[in-house]
Parts: structure tokens; C-alpha cells; sequence
């Protein structure tokens, strides 16, 4: 019997590394706000799937991400973050800007 | 400032589009001019809680309580145009006999004010959230510029007022045999617009599956951000690069009132005929 269940805690091990990419891109990939700035500029993502967008301003003033390529658009509140859901997209480059300060507030996601 | 008037143009435009819609469609209600200035007047202030209250509703709902809310305050829009159009249509052929209105109108008229004054207020209240956040960010940022930038906001204010003003003088051009079937046309399709939008805020959150992403791609032909695109996005709902589930949306919407509306329509012929 333990071995059986030892065999059970292994094959489960042996899962999980399948799974984690998954729990990678359930926490979500990250923005950041900051001086009117997106960090990083370049958002490398996989291609073919929805994913988890967390977008976190660290400037007192409200930002509004803007995508016309992504669909999107969404009020993030000063020192607040935001969730949101994206694509499946297809492999190419899609520029996002924060609209309230356009001249500063500018950044690609590049699906991969 | 130029940037910021463009800017405070694009939220205000499609507000001051369908209220010169509502407007012209609402010409016969009595006392019509006041309920109009009240659902504004709501709606601003409305805007101003919103927008004060940003970060605690974006918080709600694990995070998607803005799409939730945006996505509410479409629906609550698009069912009180659809209610405006039936009824329009159950009473447009007297009302084309008698732009005045009617006296066996007058009583369906109060609860037509009613419905302006919740569809105007929604749509100040969705729009002008997102302008005083805008404004209040240059308000409240440093630098000598934020003075001409807030002109560039007022400036922004006026014009999308003088576009909407333009389309209502327009559509008071059109002959009153046609004018509330346009207008009820034009209600129809800002309608579909709205379902089309709140689709896309809960597949943004996630609550709805997208379908298609994008279901096609005329970003190239007719950029959304266009003069064109963008008088287009807010009168019939185009988008460059929508998802399939917004098109869903758009058809359901679009016929269930269309359909709403015929039927209204056939069965108050009788009383049509006799009036």
C-alpha cells in the first residue's frame, strides 16, 4: 500500500511541472506605471492563449490603458492595480498606450 | 492642450451623439428641454461620484468591478432605448400627425421623460467619469502647463457639444412623415453599439468567452481612432477589431428591438386608423 501511494505522490510530482507554466500565467503578467511611464516598454507573451494582464500604477494621477490592436481599454485609479483578460492573441506586436499621457505612456506586447 | 482637447473630444463625443439623438427623438414629449437639462445635470454629478469612487469599484468583484459596472450601466442604457423605441413605435404615427404630442399621449409622455432622463444621465454619467478622472490627473499634476492644458479640456467640452448639437439640428431637417422613423432607426443601432460594448468589458473580465479574437481586423482601412471611425463607433457601434462574442451581442440586441418594434407597431395600427 505505501508504495502505492508513493507511486501516487510521485506521478502527481511529476505533473507538476506541467502545470506550473499555467500557474505562471495565472498570477498574471505584470505592468508597471511609473512617472507616466510603462515598465517594461515590452511585454513578452505566448501566442494562442488568454491570458492575465495586472497593470500596476504607482503614480498619484488615474491612467487609462489603451489598446486599439488589444480591444482594450481600462481606468486604472492613482496607486491602484488593475486585472485584465487578453487575447488569445496571434504572434505579432500590439502597442498599448496609457491614454492620459500618451507622449510618455507608451509600450508593446509581443506575442510569441 | 491640443492632445488634451482631442482627448476630452473623444469621451464627450459619443455623450453629446446620442443626446442630440435623444433629443431629437424626444421633440414632441412636453417638457422635454427640462427633463433633458436634469438627466445632465444627474449625469454629471453622477460622473463626479464615479470618478471618486474609481479605485473601490475597480477593487470590487475580485478586480472586475469596473467592467461589472461599465457593463450594468450599458445594459440599464440599452433597455431603456429599447423601451423608447416601442414606445415610440405604439405612438410614432400620431406623433408624426401632431409633433405637439397628442392628449392621449400626454400620460405615456411622463413616463417617456422619465426613460430621457435615465438614458441621458447613464450616458453623462459613463462618459464624464472618465473626463473628470482625465482632467482631475492634469489638475493635480505639476507644471506651469496644466493652465492651457484645462483649456485644452474646455475646448474639447465645446466641441464634442458643438457635434452633437450639429447632429440634432441635422436630424430636425427631416421631414416629420420620416423623422421618428429615423430617429428610432438611429436609437436601434446606438442600442446594438452599447450590447456591443458591454460584451467586450466582460469578455475583458473574463465572465464571457471572446469567440474570436478579432473576429476581423479593419484597423488598417478604418482606423477606430479616425474622425470617421470614431463618429461611426458611437452612432452604429463599428470597431476595427472586434471579438465574435461583441457581434453576438450587436445581432441580438439589434433584432430583439427591431422585432419589438414591428410588432408594437402592428398591433396599434387599429388605433392608428381610427385616430
Amino acid at each position: 500500500m505505501p508504495r502505492i501511494t508513493h507511486l501516487l505522490a510521485l506521478s502527481i510530482a511529476a505533473c507538476l511541472p506541467a502545470t506550473l507554466p499555467a500557474a505562471v500565467a495565472d498570477d498574471g503578467f505584470k505592468l508597471v506605471i511609473q512617472d507616466h511611464r510603462f515598465q517594461p516598454p515590452e511585454l513578452i507573451v505566448p501566442a494562442g492563449k488568454k491570458l492575465k494582464l495586472v497593470v500596476e500604477n504607482r503614480d498619484a494621477t488615474p491612467e487609462e490603458f489603451e489598446s486599439q490592436a488589444l480591444n482594450r481599454e481600462k481606468v486604472i485609479a492613482g496607486k491602484a492595480t488593475a486585472t485584465l483578460f487578453i487575447g488569445p492573441l496571434k504572434p505579432g506586436r500590439y502597442p498599448f498606450v496609457g491614454e492620459y499621457n500618451e507622449a510618455t505612456a507608451k509600450g508593446v506586447i509581443v506575442a510569441q | 492642450m491640443f492632445a488634451t482637447a482631442v482627448i476630452v473630444f473623444r469621451e464627450v463625443l459619443e455623450a453629446a451623439l446620442l443626446i442630440g439623438i435623444i433629443a431629437a427623438a424626444t421633440r414632441a414629449v412636453p417638457g422635454r428641454n427640462r427633463w433633458l437639462a436634469a438627466g445632465i445635470a444627474v449625469g454629471i454629478a453622477g460622473a463626479g461620484l464615479v470618478a471618486l469612487g474609481t479605485g473601490r469599484i475597480a477593487e470590487m468583484a475580485s478586480g472586475i468591478g469596473q467592467e461589472l459596472f461599465n457593463a450594468a450601466v450599458l445594459g440599464l442604457a440599452v433597455l431603456m432605448l429599447a423601451w423608447h423605441n416601442l414606445w415610440m413605435s405604439a405612438s410614432g404615427a400620431a406623433l408624426s400627425a401632431d409633433a405637439r404630442g397628442v392628449g392621449s399621449e400626454i400620460s405615456a409622455g411622463r413616463r417617456a421623460r422619465s426613460v430621457l432622463l435615465i438614458v441621458v444621465g447613464l450616458a453623462v454619467l459613463r462618459e464624464g467619469s472618465e473626463t473628470v478622472l482625465f482632467l482631475y490627473g492634469i489638475a493635480a499634476s505639476e507644471g506651469g502647463a496644466s493652465g492651457s492644458m484645462l483649456m485644452g479640456g474646455v475646448a474639447g467640452i465645446v466641441a464634442g457639444v458643438a457635434v452633437g448639437t450639429a447632429l440634432y439640428a441635422g436630424l430636425l431637417r427631416i421631414p416629420l412623415r420620416w423623422f421618428f422613423a429615423a430617429t428610432g432607426v438611429l436609437v436601434l443601432f446606438v442600442a446594438a453599439g452599447m450590447a456591443s460594448q458591454a460584451a467586450r468589458l466582460l469578455i475583458q473580465a473574463d465572465v464571457l468567452p471572446s469567440l474570436a479574437t478579432p473576429l476581423w481586423d479593419t484597423s488598417q482601412l478604418l482606423p477606430q481612432t479616425s474622425i470617421v471611425g470614431t463618429l461611426l463607433h458611437s452612432l452604429v457601434g463599428y470597431e476595427a477589431q472586434p471579438a465574435g462574442m461583441q457581434l453576438v451581442f450587436y445581432v441580438i440586441v439589434l433584432t430583439a428591438i427591431g422585432a419589438g418594434m414591428k410588432w408594437v407597431y402592428k398591433k396599434s395600427e387599429p388605433r392608428h386608423a381610427r385616430s
